[in-house]
């Protein structure tokens, strides 16, 4: 199916993007790879009065570093990501969750940004930005405003972004040599979205467990941490045993859903299984 | 309307589409380029895959208007040559000498990927032929002489075409199979 008409604004600027959205009317969408957009406006499933184009705005497209972060332009494609020096060396995460996204011809146009902002429980992005604490630069009318990722994901495909607001970048933390990572994907069939997932950084000092981060992947409406199985990893031993037991408190306070593709008491097996592999791998096991 | 300046398999075109217009709809209707086909509504066969700015996408999920300025390639711009004495692209030749296709409705796309794939890899394995082409989908040929048809083009196109013990389609065990490998 074809889209429903709409009147499109191509802006050059930030300002000039924000200027067109509140210009725009009632119902005015931001197109940013389109690789989630195009299809619910094809399933007329959206059908906005006024879409605005990000592809041509200066600076939002790439990745660089500032002290001990590094910023991604939210219009930095899937693609960049998985070609990124910087992201190679120090968000190894990041480039593993995004190799497991879709398929190469959506991973060239599908951007970083745009799959935070839709906030797909299945997307496999944000919960690695959760994992990782990154932080949400948002720009407005009001000028810009940086949020966590703990408050960013509000809930079923909603964010904190309020209408007329751009989300611009996001800083994550460089993770130096200490760390280790592994983003572990539980689907059935090619270019699926991950039924369940798990995304974990282990930092290690010595041959124990200094900090583990772990993000979950559909495990509710938005990402979640794996809170309990952080907190009972500190300070332990690495081995299979100890990670073994801590993964095995990876569900708790989760709520995923039933579908056709899992229960939810099968969802909260598979958390406990992947969670276990990712922290081992992460931990060097 | 909006104007976009494209070009097209080498030929430069100017026109007026609806902001809604797909790619895919622009390059069939538009410019006339039915090689390029549409096989799903929700971004998933990959049938529709053209080269935008020399990389494989979806066009049915890409507007007419985002590629303006831009070079687009599709199925039909990838031989050398125009007519009977075109000269098909190594990757045409190995998907119709590997038998990579039966009904071939998803095969403009494959092979856009799989050029895609062959310019970022050029000497993929099995494996990672399977996951370069992993956004397109087929019915009928179950990939096995797809992903042959893929290598093939890889050794021949680096130029160890005749020392690949591999380079044989799939046997088949229908009455057809024979004639066909003869064929090829
Ligand atoms: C076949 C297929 C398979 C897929 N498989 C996966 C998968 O396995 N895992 C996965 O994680 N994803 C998957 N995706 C989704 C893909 O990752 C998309 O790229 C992503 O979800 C959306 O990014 P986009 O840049 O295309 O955003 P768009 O589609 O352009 O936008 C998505 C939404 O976010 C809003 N938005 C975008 N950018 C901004 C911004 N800067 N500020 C404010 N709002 C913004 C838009 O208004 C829109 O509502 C798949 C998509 C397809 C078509
Ligand atoms: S028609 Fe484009 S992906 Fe199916
Ligand atoms: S040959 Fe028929 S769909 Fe692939």
């Amino acid at each position: 199916m074809i889209p429903a008409p709409f009147a499109y604004a191509r802006p050059t600027t930030v300002e000039e993007a924000l200027q067109a959205i509140a210009d725009g009317g009632e119902d005015v969408k931001v197109l940013a790879g389109g690789q989630s957009l195009i299809p619910v406006m094809r399933l007329r499933l959206a059908a906005p009065e006024t879409v605005v184009d990000l592809t041509r705005v200066e600076g939002l497209r790439g990745v660089r570093e500032e002290g001990d972060q590094l910023v991604v332009g939210a219009m930095t494609t899937h693609a960049d990501v998985l070609t990124d020096p910087l992201l190679a060396r120090y968000g190894q995460l990041v480039v593993q969750a995004t190799e497991t996204v879709a398929d190469r011809q959506v991973r060239r146009r599908g951007t970083f940004g745009g799959a935070l902002a839709h906030a797909d429980p299945a997307g496999d992005l944000p919960a690695v930005a959760l994992a990782l604490d990154a932080e949400f630069v948002i720009a407005g009318s009001g000028g810009r405003r940086t949020v966590a990722a703990a408050d960013f994901f509000v809930d079923y495909l909603t964010t904190v972004l309020e209408e007329g607001e751009l989300l611009v970048e996001i800083r994550l933390p460089k993770l130096g040599e200490d760390w280790g990572v592994r983003y572990e994907k539980f689907n059935r069939v090619a270019q699926a979205w991950s039924i369940v997932a798990v995304a974990a950084a282990v930092r290690r000092e010595g041959g124990r467990i200094a900090e583990a981060r772990i993000g979950l992947t559909n495990m509710g409406p938005t990402p979640l941490r794996a809170s309990a199985t952080e907190a009972a990893l500190v300070g332990v031993d690495v081995s299979m045993e100890t990670v073994t037991a801590a993964a095995a408190q990876a569900a708790e306070g989760t709520s995923p859903s039933n579908d056709l593709n899992a229960q939810a008491d099968y969802r909260q097996h598979l958390a406990q299984v992947l969670t276990r592999r990712a922290v081992a791998a992460a931990a060097g096991l | 309307m909006t104007q976009i300046n494209v070009r097209v398999d080498g030929a430069s075109y100017q026109d007026d589409v609806e902001p809604r217009t797909l790619l895919v709809h622009y390059l069939r209707e538009q410019l006339g380029k039915v090689g390029t086909v549409v096989g799903c509504d929700t971004s998933n066969c990959g049938a529709c895959t053209v080269h935008l700015d020399g990389h494989a996408v979806k066009s049915c999920t890409v507007l007419a208007v985002q590629a303006d300025g831009c070079q687009v390639t599709t199925i039909e711009g990838v031989a050398t040559g125009e007519g009977p004495t075109a000269t098909l692209h190594p990757v045409q030749r190995a998907f119709h000498e590997m038998h990579g296709l039966q009904c071939g409705f998803c095969t403009p796309g494959m092979i856009m990927a799989s050029i895609d794939l062959l310019e970022e890899n050029p000497d993929p394995s099995d494996e990672e032929v399977r996951e370069g082409i992993e956004g397109n989908l087929c019915r009928c040929t179950g990939y096995q002489n797809i992903v042959r048809a893929v290598r093939q083009a890889a050794a021949e196109m680096s130029g160890t075409a005749a020392d690949d013990p591999k380079a044989e389609p799939a046997a088949v065990d229908t009455a057809a199979a024979e004639h066909v490998a003869v064929q090829a």
